[in-house]
């Protein structure tokens, strides 16, 4: 301790500068840890943190018994293996495309394209799947009407949504991942592709066997990594595309809409904590787990 | 250069796959402007097109007949992309030194307390619970400002950023008996420039996307910014047209499918506009700190 106050006083100045990040994670960030204490209590705004009733796992039990919680976790897990293998696979491919094609203008118009969606909010998702798929004007109800079709209501099925959000993840990350591998790409030397042309190899077979296997540390890690956190969910697609639809919960709710309809609509605090704190224990399980694997793996690349 | 017939093939492989996802990545803006400025009768009647029937900017003069609520909006959502940029960037950087200077003795728990953050949280209820019930913030400009201002992610990338500026620098200055302070704003804050500039933009564009903060925590109209207001406008005006339909009859026609897209491209313009120019800088800085990893 005593140490510690003779490094505050050498070095008063730097400890001010980091002191406002400290106090913001301490107010937003650790403090709030301790309102998981909800999840044990039923909770009611009269009685606050300490005076609500405990009731202890009562909530995590009616969340496991009533299969709530398996339908959260499964939806959660598929969706985000979907978005990450989905992903992770188009932006190689665009990021191979576009490293090895000729056409300076139309590589770099393309990839300017493909990255806009990365910049626009997801409430203009939301207008894109409202003029998409609504029922009365639906762009697609329009087409398949001009075809000789029935409408098709969208809301009222859920199978065509687990596609319609894996599109729209996969569409609003494609120019930024993409960037991520050209970066890859171009950390590998000239001199493989050259050595590889003189001994007569095509471009199908210099991307096969120079440019995956040099680009498959990138591949695997960025893989292993976003599998660190495949129990969070993106609220914000889910709820712009889906919003509080009460009949496509079953193939589109996750665990961070079913948090935020116990804040917001049921008001059921308890409940809604319980699965959060559910979410963020696992999820913090899970990093670590991934984390040892890339240690193991590749040292210089785990995140701590 | 005679080209070999499989980098023909390439080629046309790659223009082709390339050609079809950027217009997949084009389609849903095209069909928004398009609806925009369709007529109304037209969608009412045989719904959203790629072209529209009649060409009509009815749903533009409708935004801006009235264009107190948008300008307001605007004006909220300006002011906090910009006061949550400058002291986000003031705060994050300040944070960013302290934490890549390797001679500070509590670098590394400090940098754990933060990173720590992103590893486990309480979730978004007892988050909400402190900033409603304890800092009595609802309704409020600071629910929208502050606790987007910091993030630990933001924190790294720009410790990872100053850590490739040369200890000399700080080294001598101190020599010459500058501040802490001193050393900051005037040698490694002008060094940071490409960090700076990421990671502006990457606070810049969370604020002015931002529809999820005013959405649990505004409850005063005139208080919605940009994005908000949209997600509003797209719910409500849904509403608004069922209860007509229920009590006016059908002669009432004012326009609220496409006015819904003009808002949507009224609230997403500045974006589209200044996106060329930002975001050579955002690739930049993007390839600079993923290399670095």
């Amino acid at each position: 301790m005593r140490e510690f106050f003779k490094e505050l006083g050498k070095n008063r100045t730097l400890f001010l500068m980091i002191l406002p990040a400290l106090l913001f994670f301490i107010v937003f960030s650790y403090i709030p840890m301790v309102g998981v204490y909800y999840a044990f209590t039923n909770f009611s705004f009269d009685g606050g943190l300490f005076g609500s009733p405990f009731v202890g796992l009562q909530n995590f039990k009616f969340l496991f018994e009533s299969g709530a919680l398996y339908n959260l976790t499964k939806n959660t897990v598929l969706y985000n293996l979907a978005f990450i293998f989905v992903g992770n696979i188009l932006q190689l491919v665009c990021a191979v495309f576009l490293s090895e094609m000729v056409g300076k203008w139309f590589k770099k118009t393309t990839q300017s394209i493909m990255f806009l969606p990365f910049f626009i909010s997801f409430v203009l998702v939301g207008a894109f799947v409202y003029n998409l798929f609504n029922f009365e004007t639906g762009a697609v109800n329009t087409l398949l009407r001009e075809l000789g079709l029935q409408p098709y209501d969208f809301y009222l099925h859920t199978a065509p949504w687990k596609y319609i959000i894996v599109f729209f993840n996969v569409w609003k990350g494609l120019g930024y991942g993409t960037v991520i591998y050209l970066a890859a790409i171009m950390g590998i030397s000239d001199e493989y592709h050259e050595a590889a042309k003189i001994d007569g190899a095509n471009i199908f077979k210099r991307i096969r066997y120079i440019t995956l296997p040099l680009l498959r540390p990138t591949f695997i890690l960025l893989i292993l990594l976003s599998l660190g956190g495949i129990l969070k969910g993106q609220f914000d697609l889910f709820w712009q595309i889906v919003g509080n639809n009460g009949m496509l919960y079953d193939a589109t709710d996750i665990i961070d809409t079913y948090v935020y309809r116990s804040l917001a609509i049921n008001f059921d605090i308890g409940m809604g904590t319980a699965a959060g704190l559910f979410q963020s224990f696992f999820g913090f399980v899970l990093v670590v787990t991934v984390n040892w694997i890339v240690r193991k793996v590749q040292k210089d690349y785990a995140l701590f | 250069m005679r080209a070999e017939r499989s980098t023909i093939v390439f080629n046309i492989m790659g223009y082709i796959v390339i050609s079809v996802l950027t217009l997949l990545c084009l389609l849903p803006f095209w069909l928004i402007i398009s609806g925009s400025l369709s007529a109304e009768d037209d969608i009412i009647r045989d719904g959203f097109r790629l072209v529209p029937q009649h060409f009509s900017i009815e749903a533009y003069k409708a935004v801006f007949s009235n264009p107190m609520q948008i300008l307001k909006a605007y004006e909220v959502t300006i002011r906090l992309t910009l006061t949550g940029t400058v002291l986000g960037l003031f705060f994050t950087s300040m944070a960013g030194y302290v934490l890549s200077r390797k001679d500070f003795k509590y670098r590394d728990k400090l940098a754990f307390f933060i990173y720590f953050t992103t590893l486990f949280s309480g979730g978004l209820i007892p988050w909400y619970i402190m900033i409603v019930n304890y800092l009595n913030w609802k309704d409020s400009y600071l629910a929208l400002l502050v606790p987007s201002l910091l993030s630990a992610w933001n924190i790294i990338l720009m410790k990872n950023f100053m850590k490739s500026i040369p200890d000399s620098i700080v080294e001598s200055a101190k020599i010459d008996g500058a501040g802490e302070f001193t050393i900051y704003r005037r040698l490694i804050l002008p060094l940071s420039t490409p960090g700076l500039a990421t990671i502006g933009l990457f606070l810049g564009l969370a604020y002015w996307n931002d529809w999820f903060s005013a959405n649990v925590f505004i409850t005063t109209e005139s208080k919605y910014p940009l994005q908000f207001l949209l997600y509003k406008i797209l719910a409500s005006a849904a509403v608004l047209k069922t209860n007509i339909a229920g009590n006016l009859g059908a002669d009432f026609q004012a326009p609220a499918e496409t006015l819904k897209m003009a808002v949507a491209i009224v609230v997403t313009g500045p974006i589209i506009f200044l996106y060329p120019f930002v975001q050579r800088y955002f690739v930049k800085g993007l390839t600079i700190g993923a290399v670095k990893g």
